[in-house]
């Protein structure tokens, strides 16, 4: 464990990028996810066509593919960006593309029967949309999102692949100079799962919110 | 800045022998996360308490670290015990830890989708719990199971290219090694999308024939 | 007698099987009209017409003397504007089998959900207007639960409400006790009773219940294959019926 202490300003610095990376990429995630989410269900084809082919494209290919190919393919065309701005948008593209799968579906879950009684009471569709859709489908994407999350911070570090000194870059890395090198993967991992348990902690309350005493006893 | 179609077609070949390393360690890894995934959903169904809060924590554990940190540590750690093992052995382990605590998740979703009153009728016709396990309670829970187990193998076709950070000589390894030599990222590295793009486009047509060959006629009630 | 409700030469399909067949009904203002049949006779399928959740193939209809869904063009009918639709919609109110309350908002929020949103009145009107309408059906203690938390009758008794709030000139009641258990359907069925005695407003009820029709009709119809077959009083058509599809539809009705 003294490897650990040793470098525990290295490892803190790493852990600093990987929140960085991970809610950065995360905020990015779940707002492609919604934008690509509803244009996929769009009855415009000059919105949903688009959106299709973002989705596949970035479902398709490999996230370190991606990543790379902004690193090294981008500035070719004059195109230059940081390796953190790199990173946050390669893995915030990659996992919107899967989250619009998320609110695809969660839009699709709201029953036929909840959308006529909208029309029933006469809502037009924006109203039936944000008043009676969007509420229920919240509460259904917010786990999942929860997930995506996770997700994306896992993939944040292939970060390290571009240079970006994250948590899985230090680990790395002093792996490369020492020899006893268990600990200092097993703490890593370790706080990997610490920032998944924090995420879900943090979606359970944002669900716990939504709820908002519906499944609790009328008095 | 040009793309030189006549590069592209200069290094396919490479590429495509680095795209047989990609399908072998999709393949072995998947393999190994079916028979890992199986072998942990069955401890987290043992009487015993402690095996199954140990098995559940070895699910939720491996599902919230990166696969790449969980590769160092193999990779890393592995020869400091004295277990020698090749990047690709060591690679595909990894691979099969991975996904395998997905295909736990995947088996045990499937598991409790079996209703309680099949169990109850198995036990009436005093069928043993293997019996009721291998008549009864699998024919029902892994036919829709396949979608997530597919999921997984395209899920892991493209984490393959991880492996390029233990000097697996995969798709990616050798993209990124033709760009270091020749100081010319933009073919190879697109070359490589393109083959992910396709291998992952086959690889959900094949998961779509499987799941319809796996329940050819779904008798409607 | 003023009509409010006019079906003329109506047809309606769904891909092969025709629900309404050419169909003509005419419904005065303030008329009670129970609608009986077998299931997929078209009888549900005319409520939803009238609630622009299906659209006719062809035919007219309309309501309080304007054309609903489609205006006529020769021979041909034309589709009409989502404003003409929302305009139409305003004098329907509808209550469903299944209740469909928005399960995210309580009985009250449901309740005033219309007024607010629709009829853009404040807040605090709103919910004053939906208090009394709930006080009306007798849940003037459940404002603040949510539909999970309420029995079927209860439900039911807050989409009535949530219908009325928004003041239509006609309801429209799609089999709204057959999803409550038999002990509930009272309950309902008392809030339906109370409704009827408002001379102005116009009731379609579909029903399998002849107790629900012998309740609240002052007209029964009797349907089958999309065409309506035999129609008058309930005493006439429950107890003395002249057809003989509707003789054999009431002896099995009256056998559950």
């Amino acid at each position: 464990m003294q490897v650990v202490w040793d470098y525990r300003m290295l490892l803190l610095q790493g852990v600093w990028i990987t929140i960085q990376v991970t809610v950065t990429a995360t905020m990015l995630a779940i707002v492609l996810s919604l934008l690509a989410g509803l244009a996929r269900q769009s009855n415009v084809w000059l919105l949903r066509t688009p959106a299709t082919v973002y989705v596949e494209l970035f479902r398709g290919t490999s996230l370190l593919a991606q990543l790379f190919w902004m690193f090294f393919v981008l500035p070719a065309f004059g195109v230059s960006m940081t390796p953190l701005l790199c990173g946050v948008l390669a893995i915030g593209l990659c996992n919107g593309a899967y989250g619009s799968e998320i609110v695809r579906g969660a839009l699709r879950s709201v029953a036929r029967e909840q959308r006529e009684a909208a029309i029933a009471l006469n809502f037009n569709r924006f109203q039936a949309f944000r008043i009676v859709v969007l509420p229920q489908a919240a509460r259904i994407m917010t786990p999942l999102f929860g997930n995506l999350a996770i997700e994306v911070m896992k993939a944040s570090s292939l970060v390290s692949l571009i240079t970006l000194p994250d948590l899985t870059f230090q680990a790395r890395n002093i792996n490369l100079v020492h020899v006893v090198t268990a600990p200092v993967l097993i703490v890593v991992l370790l706080i990997y799962f610490a920032i998944a348990l924090v995420i879900s902690g943090g979606t359970r309350g944002v669900e716990h919110a939504l709820a908002k005493g519906r499944d609790r006893l009328a008095a | 800045m040009e793309f030189s179609f006549a590069l592209v077609w200069e290094i396919l070949p490479q590429l495509l022998l680095a795209t047989i390393v990609t399908v072998e360690a999709t393949m072995v890894g998947f393999v190994l996360s079916l028979v890992f995934g199986a072998v942990l959903v069955t401890l987290m169904r043992t009487p015993s308490r402690p095996v199954r809060a140990l098995a559940r924590f070895v699910m939720e554990f491996f599902r919230a670290t990166p696969l790449l940190a969980q590769l160092y540590f193999l990779f890393f750690v592995l020869p400091s015990a004295g277990i020698v093992l090749s990047p690709f052995v060591t690679g595909v382990i990894a691979l099969g830890l991975h996904y395998g605590a997905y295909a736990a998740e995947a088996y045990r979703a499937g598991l409790e989708s079996v209703p309680k009153g099949q169990w109850e009728a198995a036990l009436s016709l005093n069928y043993t719990k293997l019996r009721t396990y291998l008549s009864v309670v699998l024919p029902q829970a892994l036919p829709p199971v396949v979608p997530a187990l597919g999921n997984i193998a395209i899920a892991m076709v493209k984490d393959t290219a991880i492996l390029s950070a233990i000097t697996v000589t995969e798709l990616m390894f050798v993209a990124n090694e033709i760009g270091s030599e020749r100081f010319q990222y933009t073919e190879p590295v697109t070359a490589a999308a393109v083959i992910y793009l396709v291998l992952s486009l086959v690889a959900t047509a094949l998961i779509h024939l499987i799941d319809k060959r796996f329940r050819p006629e779904e008798a409607p009630a | 007698m003023t009509p409010i409700i006019k079906f003329e030469g109506v047809t309606k399909r769904f891909g092969q099987t025709v629900v309404l067949n050419n169909f003509d009904f005419i419904v005065a203002q303030g008329e009670k009209v129970v609608l009986i049949g077998p299931s997929g006779s078209g009888k549900s399928t005319l409520l939803r017409v009238l609630m622009t959740l299906e659209r006719i193939d062809s035919g007219m209809v309309m309501v309080d003397g304007e054309a609903l869904w489609f205006v006529r063009k020769g021979v041909d009918v034309e589709p009409v504007t989502e404003s003409h639709l929302r305009h139409m919609r305003a004098k329907v109110g509808m209550v469903f089998q299944q209740f469909n309350l928005f399960p995210h908002m309580t009985a009250l929020q449901n309740v005033a959900s219309g007024p607010r949103y629709v009829m853009k009145k404040s807040k605090a009107e709103a919910e004053a207007l939906a208090e009394s309408l709930l006080r009306k059906v007798g849940l003037g203690d459940k404002l603040a639960s949510y539909p999970a938390r309420l029995s079927g009758g209860q439900q039911q008794r807050v989409a009535i409400a949530r219908a009325l709030a928004l003041e239509p000139k006609v309801m429209l009641f799609d089999e709204v006790t057959s999803a409550l258990d038999p002990e509930l359907v009272g309950e309902v069925l008392d809030v339906m009773r109370a409704l009827s005695s408002e001379r102005a407003l116009t009731m379609l009820i579909v029903t399998h219940q002849m107790g629900v029709a012998r309740a609240l009709a002052d007209r029964v119809c009797f349907f089958e294959k999309g065409m309506m077959v035999e129609e008058g009083p309930p005493e006439q058509v429950i107890d003395d019926p002249v057809n003989p599809r509707t003789q054999s539809f009431l002896r099995a009705v009256k056998l559950t």
